[in-house]
């Protein structure tokens, strides 16, 4: 029952497709291409990327995460995260299994949405282009404002979280992996 | 290209480093890997197929329409909503924008659709619920949308 039901969302996908399929084909065929396209790209960084998350998952003692991206980490915190968002790492579906196992390793809400953050509006290519096609003072002012804002919206979600705990997440996620999470980073 | 040799060269480094050290725990960490993997094939696979669908009916030329190089307030609706959606490589996305940019759009609009693009992540949301939660999900999209919102209008304002 259970794998049936993880299977819904992907069906559903499919389906759609196949409807394309009948009703609009050129559509269809791009969208199928786009797909190949992004398939091909995920199955070359998706194997690496949950090897890498195994590693840290083993190796890196959680003392450490607590203290470099933990609750008392503060702005050193905030930088390392946002570094480590910045630096050309592909596309945003990779980092969040890794944002799920620094969370569980107990990096704080706020500095692991400055690092979802910073991974998909501020990776240092990506600015590269930007400031190509739309010039210098849009993109720094871009990044200084997405830079304010994630900070905010970090604390923000820090304290939402913090008082409404989400339980099905964190039950799951126990259950998942053989560790205890950090209480004072249950969501 | 970069890409792949970062995270290559990182797996690599993280491997050799694993091995000298223990290859029983190295073992367990391929295991929990496997494990995570499996786990996330489903959503990975709904992920990649949404990405194709909105990429194949959202063409550049489709949002060139629905954008257009009309000034009005709705033009910045529809490029925040296009960009809410939709995941689209910044290698075709900047371009895009500029072009829009040069052929009238406000740098309201474009910067709304930047700035929801990069922000907010609709098509990667049931990996994002499937690793970090429902509410996690909801709340950074959501404030990221309005947030989006806030700085394309900080910079409709500054820039023009």
């Amino acid at each position: 029952m259970k794998t049936i039901k993880k299977f819904i969302a992907p069906t559903w996908v499919l389906l759609v497709f196949i409807g394309l399929a009948i009703w609009m084909p050129d559509t269809a065929v791009r969208s199928s291409l786009v797909t190949w396209d992004y398939f091909k790209e995920m199955a070359l960084i998706m194997p690496p990327v949950f090897i890498l998350m195994g590693l840290m998952e083993i190796w890196i003692p959680k003392d450490k995460i607590q203290k470099w991206l933990g609750n008392g980490s503060g702005i050193k915190g905030a930088v390392i995260a946002l570094v480590l968002g910045t630096l050309p790492t592909g596309p945003l579906y990779v980092a969040f299994p890794m944002t799920a196992t620094l969370i569980r390793k107990g990096a704080s809400i706020t500095n692991m949405v400055i690092f979802l953050g910073s991974w998909a509006a501020l990776k240092i290519p990506q600015l590269m282009i930007e400031i190509k096609f739309l010039g210098i003072s849009f993109t720094l002012l871009r990044f200084g404002l997405t830079l304010l804002a994630l900070a905010l919206i970090g604390l923000l979600m820090e304290i939402i979280l913090r008082r409404y705990p989400d339980k099905a997440w964190f039950e799951r996620a126990v259950k998942e992996t053989d560790q205890r999470i950090p209480e004072e980073t249950k969501m | 290209m970069a890409t792949i040799i970062t995270i290559y060269s990182l797996l690599a480094i993280g491997l050799i480093a694993s091995l000298v050290k223990s290859k029983e725990k190295t073992k367990k960490a391929f295991k929990i890997a496997g494990k995570a993997f499996l786990k996330s094939a489903p959503s990975l696979l709904t992920v990649l197929g949404i990405v194709g669908l909105t990429l194949g009916i959202l063409t550049p030329e489709t949002i060139t329409k629905l954008v257009g190089s009309e000034a009005g307030f709705t033009a910045t609706i529809f490029a925040s909503i296009i960009g809410a959606i939709t995941l689209i490589p910044s290698l075709v996305a900047f371009p895009l924008a500029g072009s829009l940019l040069r052929s009238g759009a406000t740098v309201m609009t474009i910067s709304a659709f930047v700035t929801t693009l990069v922000m907010v992540g609709i098509v990667t949301a049931p990996m994002e619920v499937k690793e970090l939660g429902k509410k996690f999900t909801l709340l950074r999209n959501g404030f990221g949308f309005l947030a989006a919102l806030g700085i394309a209008g900080v910079m409709g304002v500054l820039l023009s």
